[in-house]
C-alpha cells in the first residue's frame, strides 16, 4: 500500500528547518551523510537542496548492527564510503525512517571509527514512534502512526514514496 | 565423507572452509563479494568493526607460517575477534599431549574458531571432523591438499584488476605438483569459470593426469604464458633441488624464471602474482616482482579482506544455526 504524504513537500520543508538549524549553530560547512539504502536516497534530495557540492557520505551499518548474534552477516554488498575527512566536521546524519533507534546507534559507532565529528545532527524524513534507545531527530519530515504488525518503507529512489505493509501477526 | 560435504550445513551454508573443490560457484562469488566490502576498513582511522565483538580465534599452526599467520591473525583482530596464536610444533605435542586433547583444551577455553595450518594434507579436515559441534575450522594450508584462503585471495585479486572471469587466459606457472597453492587455485577459477587455465613447468612437477582438472599443460614457459591476462609464478621449495627433481636453482630459473623480457609474452596489461614468500632470482626475476605489472603485496593487503569475509560468514552461519 502506497501513502499519501507529498515528499517533495516534507524535502522542501525538512531543508529550510535544517538550514536555519545549522545557521542557528554557525555551522556554514556540513557534511551529509546518508544511511543506506533509503537514507541516502533522502540525503542526495537534502544535497541539492541545500545547494552543498561536497559529495555525501554513505553508511552500510551491516557491520555494526547489534543482530550479528542472532541473524549473521547481513547480504548487502555496497561498502561505506565516507569520501572526506570526519575529524572536527559538522555531520548531518540522514535517514528514511527512525524507528527503534538502534540503526542510528549503529551508524554513530560507525562513524566514530572514521574519525571524531565536531558534531552530528539527525534528520530523519519520517519518525515512527517505537524507540529503545534514547536517540531523537533534530529535524522530522512527518511523524507516522502504524499499528502492531505494520511496516514503513521508503520506495525510490527515482520518484520517493513510502510503502506500508502488513505482517500477519 | 568428503571435504565439500563437512563444510556446509543443512542449509548449504558455510559452517568450516578446508577446500575449495566442491563448493559452488554463488558461495565463491558471496565470499567475494564480501570481501569487497571488508576491503574498505584497512583504510580507516579505526581498522575494525565490532562484528565478532567477544569471539575467540584460535589459530592453530603445526607448520610455521609468517604471512598467512599474521593476516589471519589481523583479519580477527579487525573483526574484533580475540585471537589465540598457538605454535602448536613448539610446546604441547613436543610435551607428549596427542591432537585430540590439545583440541579438548582449547574447546574448554571456549573458542569459536580454529585456522588451522598443517604439513600433513587432510589434518583440517580430520581436526573439523573431531571439534565440538560449536567450534569451526578453517583451513590454513595442509600439506600438499588445499589453501582455500589463498586461493579466494588470488581470485579477489584477479577480480579487482580482471573484472570477468570467463574471459580470461590464466598461466600457474611452477612446482604444480606439490603446491597446495596451485591447487586451491586451479579449483577457484575453474569453478568461477576461467575458459583458459593453463600449469606450465617441467614434467617432474606437474602431477599427472592434470588435465582432468580442465587446465593445458606447457612444459615451455614463453609458450605457456603466451597472451596471458594473469601470470601465478609459485615459490619453488629448497628442498626439490635436493631431492633430485630438478638439477639447480640456477637451472630452473633458465628454464622457468620470470623474467622481464619474457614476460612480453604476456598481455601487455597482464598482472603477476606470487604467494610468497618469493625466492628472487629462482621462480621469478626482482625486476618483475617489484615492477609495474607485480600485485604481489596487493594480494598480501587482500588477503586480510578475504580472511575477514569468510571468518565473519562462517560464525554468522553459526549463529543463526543456533538460532534457528
Amino acid at each position: 500500500m502506497s501513502t499519501q504524504f507529498d515528499i517533495d513537500a516534507l524535502l522542501n520543508t525538512m531543508a529550510a528547518q535544517l538550514r536555519e538549524r545549522l545557521d542557528h549553530a554557525g555551522i556554514s560547512n556540513p557534511a551529509l551523510v546518508g544511511i543506506r539504502t533509503g537514507g541516502v536516497w533522502v540525503a542526495e534530495r537534502l544535497r541539492g537542496l541545500l545547494g552543498l557540492d561536497e559529495a555525501l557520505g554513505e553508511l552500510n551499518i551491516a557491520f555494526y548492527r547489534d543482530d550479528f548474534s542472532r541473524i549473521g552477516i547481513h547480504p548487502t554488498v555496497e561498502p561505506s564510503v565516507l569520501p572526506f575527512d570526519v575529524d572536527g566536521r559538522d555531520l548531518v546524519l540522514v535517514d528514511d525512517i527512525l524507528y527503534t533507534g538502534r540503526t542510528v546507534r549503529a551508524a554513530m559507532n560507525e562513524i566514530f571509527d572514521y574519525g571524531r565529528p565536531r558534531s552530528i545532527q539527525l534528520v530523519v524524513l519520517f519518525d515512527r514512534s517505537g524507540r529503545e534507545l534514547p536517540i531523537e531527530a533534530q529535524v522530522v519530515g512527518a511523524h507516522l502512526s502504524l499499528r502492531a504488525g505494520e511496516h514503513a518503507k521508503l520506495a525510490g529512489p527515482s520518484s520517493l514514496h513510502l510503502e506500508i505493509h502488513r505482517t500477519r501477526a | 565423507m568428503s571435504a565439500a560435504d563437512i563444510q556446509l550445513d543443512a542449509q548449504g551454508r558455510l559452517r568450516h572452509f578446508i577446500a575449495i573443490e566442491g563448493l559452488p560457484r554463488a558461495l565463491l562469488t558471496q565470499i567475494l563479494d564480501n570481501a569487497e566490502r571488508f576491503a574498505p576498513v584497512g583504510d580507516r582511522a579505526v581498522k575494525k568493526v565490532p562484528l565478532l565483538r567477544g569471539r575467540t580465534v584460535a589459530n592453530l599452526f603445526f607448520e610455521p607460517s609468517t604471512r598467512t599467520r599474521t593476516t589471519f591473525d589481523l583479519a580477527a583482530k579487525r573483526l574484533s575477534a580475540d585471537v589465540l596464536n598457538l605454535n602448536i610444533e613448539a610446546s604441547s605435542t613436543k610435551k607428549g599431549e596427542s591432537l585430540a586433547d590439545t583440541l579438548r583444551n582449547l574447546e574448554a577455553m571456549q573458542c569459536d574458531m580454529f585456522v588451522v595450518r598443517h604439513q600433513v594434507s587432510g589434518a583440517a579436515h580430520f581436526i573439523a571432523q573431531q571439534v565440538a559441534p560449536h567450534i569451526s575450522v578453517i583451513n590454513g594450508g595442509d600439506g600438499r591438499h588445499e589453501h582455500p584462503t589463498q586461493g579466494m585471495l588470488d581470485a579477489f585479486t584477479i577480480r579487482r584488476h580482471k573484472q570477468d572471469f570467463t574471459r580470461l587466459s590464466i598461466a600457474i606457472v611452477g612446482d604444480v605438483a606439490h603446491s597446495r597453492v596451485a591447487r586451491s587455485n586451479i579449483q577457484a577459477l575453474k569453478t568461477l569459470g576461467v575458459p583458459d587455465l593453463r600449469v606450465v613447468g617441467p614434467k617432474t612437477l606437474i602431477p599427472p593426469q592434470i588435465e582432468a582438472q580442465g587446465v593445458q599443460v606447457f612444459d615451455d614457459l614463453d609458450e605457456g604464458i603466451r597472451d596471458c591476462d594473469v601470470v601465478i609464478t609459485l615459490r619453488l621449495q629448497q628442498e626439490r633441488m635436493q631431492s633430485a627433481l630438478l638439477p639447480s636453482a640456477n637451472e630452473y630459473f633458465r628454464e622457468y624464471g620470470l623474467t622481464a623480457e619474457r614476460l612480453r609474452l604476456a598481455k601487455p596489461d597482464a598482472i603477476v602474482m606470487h604467494p610468497g614468500p618469493i625466492n628472487r632470482g629462482v621462480e621469478i626475476d626482482s625486476a618483475v616482482a617489484d615492477g609495474v605489472q607485480s600485485v604481489i603485496l596487493q594480494q598480501v593487503t587482500y588477503g586480510i579482506a578475504v580472511r575477514m569475509a569468510v571468518m565473519a560468514m562462517i560464525l554468522g552461519n553459526q549463529a543463526l544455526a543456533g538460532a534457528a
